[in-house]
């Protein structure tokens, strides 16, 4: 009986078929130069994606805009120009390099830098520090039996 | 006992960013339109869209521009406040009704109130990409050489309005 019911759903499974979206414009090139310019462009709604792969509405009526204005001739440059002009920096999915990212763009290496500056001269100070220390006879023979492993010392 | 100090200075500077940074918002955009001209728009009025309304109908006064919509849940949240405020007739609401059906945006305002001097229907959000919406409600206050000078993103509360929107109404002359 389970086998049957199995049959009958995997027969059922191979008509269905889910609709595919239906691309947007019937020009792949216009298409692929619409995704171009999308995933350079924050989708302002869900904040990590880019408009080429958020469903947001708001996405969407941006890519249909994109699309608009690069039939009408604009430059990709031209098109970011507009989103920049409207919804500020914050729109370009990778933030432009201008003396106000400086910090944000710099600082990790920035960070790293003074990280292995502050451990180069932890080591030097210490090594420094240990070679400058001098044994007294009592200290170096003390420390001679510690390794030979006499009474004094364990083995 | 210095060997503390540094960092405990580095901690407290630490400190003092989060304690600021904590009380942002991370997800708001603030807009590039503040102290820039309005865009130019014409629409068609929502209760008559054989007429349209334009930018520059409205030089001349300070207005504001509420974006809003029949299907916004925060916009019933507001919307009482608009409502008295309105009333106040300190300055023009204007409502941009945003990507909505005029049947469900009429009845809307026909069940909780119509703040709205008139308003506009942008079927189709173009006004308010040029106006850089991304969310609903949003507000704006728009002086009488139509520059925008006040954006609120998000619905508007009784101290955004009593400390900066009607202080900056006034000031603008209303």
């Amino acid at each position: 009986m389970p086998i049957t019911v199995a049959a009958l759903l995997t027969a059922l499974a191979m008509l269905a078929h889910g609709k595919e979206a239906l691309p947007a414009s019937s020009d792949p090139a216009l298409e692929a130069r619409v995704l171009g310019i999308a995933e350079e462009l924050r989708c302002l709604v869900c904040q990590n994606e880019t408009i080429a792969a958020s469903h947001a509405d708001l996405a969407v009526d941006l890519r249909k805009q994109i699309r608009v204005q690069l039939q009408a001739g604009q430059t990709q440059q031209q098109i970011l120009d507009f989103m920049v002009e409207r919804y500020g920096d914050f729109v370009l999915y990778r933030p432009p390099f201008q003396a106000r990212t400086l910090l944000l763009w710099l600082g990790p290496f920035a960070l790293l830098a003074i990280a292995v500056a502050v451990l180069v001269v932890n080591v030097r100070r210490r090594r420094r520090s240990a070679l400058a220390q001098e044994w007294s006879p009592a200290q170096s023979q003390r420390a001679r039996a510690l390794l030979d492993g006499d009474a004094a010392g364990r083995p | 006992m210095k060997k503390f100090l540094i960092p405990l200075a580095i901690f407290l500077v630490l400190i003092g960013f989060l304690a600021v940074g904590l009380g942002l918002d991370p997800r708001e955009v603030p807009s590039p339109l503040i102290n820039k001209p309005a865009p130019m728009f014409s629409l068609p009025l929502l209760d008559a869209p054989d007429q349209q309304l334009t930018a520059q109908d409205l030089r001349g006064k300070v207005w504001i521009l509420n974006v809003w919509a029949s299907w916004c849940a925060a916009c019933r949240i507001e919307h009482p406040l608009l409502v008295e405020f309105s009333k106040m007739g300190v300055a023009p609401i204007y409502g941009l009704n945003y990507k909505d059906k005029p049947d469900d945006a009429i009845g809307w305002l026909a069940k909780f109130g119509d703040p709205y001097t008139r308003s506009l229907s942008d079927r189709e959000g173009l006004v308010g990409i040029d106006f850089g919406v991304y969310g609903v409600p949003e507000t704006f206050v728009i002086d009488k050489q139509g520059v925008i000078r006040f954006k609120q993103i998000g619905p508007v509360t009784p101290e955004v309005l009593r400390d900066e929107i009607i202080p900056l109404v006034r000031k603008l002359g209303a």
